[in-house]
C-alpha cells in the first residue's frame, strides 16, 4: 500500500503535495517498554492525516517524537526532504512544525492576545538590542505581528475574549486559543494532540470545521490525533491506526474503516 | 501640627525609602524563581559579589592577585589605573552576565527537573562558592565604594519643611543616598517592568514562568531564557549591592541583606512582582513605624532587628500565599 508520490487533487479542489514529513521505522523505549514499535509513515503537503488508536496505543508518544519532546532510540524523521538530527522541542518549532497539547498548555496568566502574540516569535528577528535602541524598527515588525494575530483571532472568532486572562475561560475556548496560538506560527506542519478531548457535540463540531476551515484557508497540514473515530473519518484524508505501539493500518478512512485488523483492535468488536 | 506627628511622617518616609531596597533585594528572588522554581540563596551574596567587582574594578585591583602571589611569589595587587564609575559599572554587568550563563551552564542545565529541594540545596552551594570566589579574587578586606554619590541628610530638605511645625520640629531628616537609592530603584523597576511587558524576550520570560512546555512548543529556549533572567537577578543584585555599600561599605555582611528579602517574600508572595514591591514597602514603614510608636518607648528599642521576622511569620500562619501569590489549591 505505497503511496503515490505526485500530487493530486481531492475531490472538494484542495491539492495535495508531495511528502513533507516522513517517518521512517521509528521505535521508541521507555526503559523496556516499548511505546512504539518500528512505525513508518509519511505526511503530505496540505493534508490532514489522523492517528488513531485505543488508549495506549502510542498516538501521543508518536507526536511527541515528531515535536521533539521525545527522542526515538530507532528509526529515522525526515522533514522537508531533509533528515532531521535530534532537536529540542524549541528548535522543532522554530523549523516550523507547531503543536497543542492533549490537556492544553497555555500561558495561564497572560491574556489571550498575549498567548497568541507568543505564537509569533519565532517570526520575531529584532533582538534584544535592537529593541532597545531602534524603537520604531520594533515597533513596526510588532505592529505586523499584531496584524497577523488579529487576523487568526478573527478567523476563529475570539475577537470577545482578546484581553481575558486565559486562566478564566472554559475548556473549549481554551483549546480554541491554544489553535490559535499555534496557528498564529504560521507552521508548515500543524500537530493536534486530541483537539476534540473532552468537548461536547457542538465543541466537536466547531472543532472540526475550524480545522477544515484553516487547511483549506492557510493550505495547512495538519497532523492530528483522535480518539472520536467517527470525526475523525469526517474530516481527515489519510489515517494511520495505532494499537499496542504497532502501525495496524494506514490509507483513507474508507479503507482503514473495512481494514479488518483495524476494526478488531481499534472497535473491539468481532467481525465475521 | 504636632512635632510627633511629623516625626512620625518622617519615619514613615525613611520607611519608604528603607523598603525600596528591601524591594530590589526581594525582585530578585522572585525573578528566578517565577522562571525556574528556584529559589535562589545565593541572591544576596551575589549582591556581594558584584559590589566587590564593581569596586575592584573600579580601584584597578588585579584579580586573584593574592593567588597568583602565593604561586609565583610575584607581589601584584594593582594594575595602576582608576576606572571611572560608569563604565566600571557596565563591566561588572557583563561579570554578572558571564556568572549567569556559568550558572546555568554548570549547574542548573544538569538538574533540570530535580525536586525543588535539590535546586534549592545548589544554589546554597552556589552561594557559598561564590563568596569564596570573590575573597579569592577581590581580597576580604573591607572596602569603601566611592561612587561619588551624594550622602548625608539634605539640608534642603530640612529647611523647607522645618516651617510645618512648631518650635520642636527641626524639618525632615532625609539621608540624600537614600533618595538617590529610591530614585535609580524605582528606574530600575519600570525598567524591569518594560521589558518583561513590551519587548520579545519580555514576552518570552514571561511565557516561561507561566508553562514550560507550551514555551517550548512555540520555540522558546529555556536555556536561554534562564540565563536571562539570572542576568537580571544579577544586575538587580548589582543595584542592591551598590546602594547597600555605599552606605555601610563592601563587606561580607553584605550578603545577609538577602535575609530581609525572606520576610518581604513571605508578605509579597514568591511569584509577584508587584507583591515584591509592596511587600518590601510593608516591611520597611512597618518596622520603622513599630519602632517609633512601641519598639523604642515601651520595649527597650532595636525591634527592627525581629519585626520583619514577626510579621512574615504571622502571614504565614494566615495567608501563606503572600498577599499577591498564586492562590494555593490542592486538588485531591
Amino acid at each position: 500500500m505505497k503511496d503515490i508520490i505526485e500530487p493530486y487533487v481531492t475531490p472538494d479542489g484542495r491539492t495535495i503535495g508531495g511528502v513533507l514529513m516522513d517517518m521512517r521505522n521509528i521505535t521508541l523505549r521507555f526503559g523496556g517498554v516499548e511505546a512504539i514499535k518500528d512505525i513508518s509513515f509519511d505526511i503530505r503537503e496540505g493534508e490532514i492525516r489522523a492517528i488513531i488508536g485505543p488508549n495506549g496505543a502510542g498516538k501521543s508518544s508518536m507526536l511527541n517524537v515528531i515535536s521533539g519532546f521525545y527522542h526515538p532510540q530507532e528509526g529515522e524523521v525526515w522533514f522537508r526532504g531533509q533528515k532531521r538530527p535530534p532537536m529540542k522541542p524549541f528548535q522543532v518549532a522554530r523549523l516550523g512544525i507547531a503543536r497543542t497539547f492533549q490537556n492544553i498548555a497555555l500561558f495561564e496568566g497572560m491574556t489571550v492576545l498575549d498567548n497568541v502574540m507568543t505564537g509569533r516569535l519565532t517570526h520575531m528577528k529584532s533582538n534584544m538590542l535592537a529593541q532597545a535602541i531602534w524603537r520604531g524598527k520594533a515597533e513596526r515588525e510588532e505592529v505586523e505581528n499584531r496584524e497577523k494575530v488579529e487576523r487568526i483571532i478573527d478567523f476563529l472568532e475570539i475577537q470577545a475574549i482578546r484581553k481575558t486572562p486565559v486562566g478564566r475561560l472554559p475548556y473549549g475556548l481554551k483549546k480554541r486559543v491554544e489553535l490559535a496560538r499555534a496557528l498564529a506560527a504560521e507552521p508548515k506542519l500543524l500537530l493536534l494532540d486530541e483537539p476534540m478531548a473532552g468537548m461536547n457535540v457542538e465543541e466537536k463540531e466547531d472543532m472540526s470545521r475550524f480545522i477544515l476551515d484553516v487547511n483549506d484557508e492557510f493550505g495547512t497540514t495538519i497532523a492530528l490525533i483522535e480518539h472520536d473515530m467517527g470525526v475523525v473519518m469526517d474530516i481527515s484524508d489519510r489515517v494511520v491506526v495505532m494499537d499496542y505501539g504497532r502501525k495496524i493500518g494506514d490509507g483513507t478512512p474508507d479503507e482503514v474503516r473495512n481494514n479488518p485488523q483495524v476494526i478488531d483492535a481499534y472497535l473491539g468488536v468481532a467481525h465475521d | 501640627m504636632s512635632a510627633d506627628f511629623l516625626y512620625g511622617i518622617e519615619v514613615v518616609i525613611n520607611g519608604l525609602m528603607a523598603g525600596v531596597l528591601y524591594a530590589l533585594v526581594a525582585l530578585g528572588f522572585v525573578l528566578i524563581f517565577k522562571a525556574s522554581g528556584i529559589f535562589n540563596y545565593a541572591q544576596g551574596v551575589m549582591a556581594l559579589f558584584a559590589a566587590l567587582t564593581l569596586v575592584g574594578i573600579m580601584e584597578g585591583q588585579v584579580p586573584f592577585s593574592h593567588l597568583i602571589n602565593a604561586i609565583f611569589g610575584t607581589s601584584i595587587h594593582h594594575f595602576g589605573w582608576e576606572v571611572p564609575a560608569l563604565f566600571a559599572i557596565f563591566l561588572t554587568v557583563l561579570v554578572m552576565i558571564v556568572f549567569a550563563w556559568a550558572v546555568q551552564q554548570f549547574v542548573f542545565r544538569h538538574l533540570v527537573g530535580q525536586e525543588p529541594i535539590i535546586l534549592f540545596m545548589a544554589t546554597i552551594g552556589l552561594a557559598y562558592f561564590l563568596e569564596g570566589v570573590g575573597d579569592l579574587m577581590w581580597g576580604s578586606d573591607i572596602k569603601t565604594l566611592a561612587l561619588g554619590l551624594p550622602q548625608g541628610g539634605s539640608i534642603w530638605v530640612e529647611e523647607a519643611t522645618a516651617g510645618l511645625g512648631g518650635d520642636d520640629f527641626y524639618g525632615f531628616f532625609i539621608d540624600k543616598l537614600d533618595m538617590v537609592a529610591t530614585v535609580v530603584a524605582i528606574i530600575l523597576v519600570i525598567s524591569l517592568i518594560a521589558f518583561a511587558q513590551y519587548t520579545k524576550q519580555g514576552r518570552a520570560m514571561r511565557a516561561v514562568a507561566d508553562d514550560h512546555q507550551a514555551a517550548l512548543s512555540v520555540g522558546i529556549s529555556l536555556n536561554f531564557i534562564w540565563v536571562l533572567v539570572w542576568s537580571l537577578a544579577g544586575i538587580v543584585a548589582m543595584v542592591a549591592g551598590i546602594m547597600w555599600g555605599a552606605k555601610s561599605g563592601v563587606q561580607f555582611s553584605l550578603s545577609l541583606i538577602a535575609l530581609k528579602a525572606l520576610p518581604v517574600l513571605m508578605l509579597g508572595g514568591f511569584t509577584s512582582i508587584p507583591g515584591a514591591i509592596v511587600g518590601g514597602l510593608i516591611i520597611g514603614v512597618g518596622e520603622k513605624l513599630f519602632e517609633y510608636t512601641i519598639g523604642a518607648p515601651y520595649l527597650g528599642g532595636a525591634t527592627e532587628n525581629w519585626f520583619a521576622y514577626m510579621l512574615a511569620l504571622i502571614f504565614l500562619v494566615f495567608r501563606p500565599q503572600g498577599l499577591f501569590g498564586e492562590k494555593i489549591i490542592e486538588r485531591v
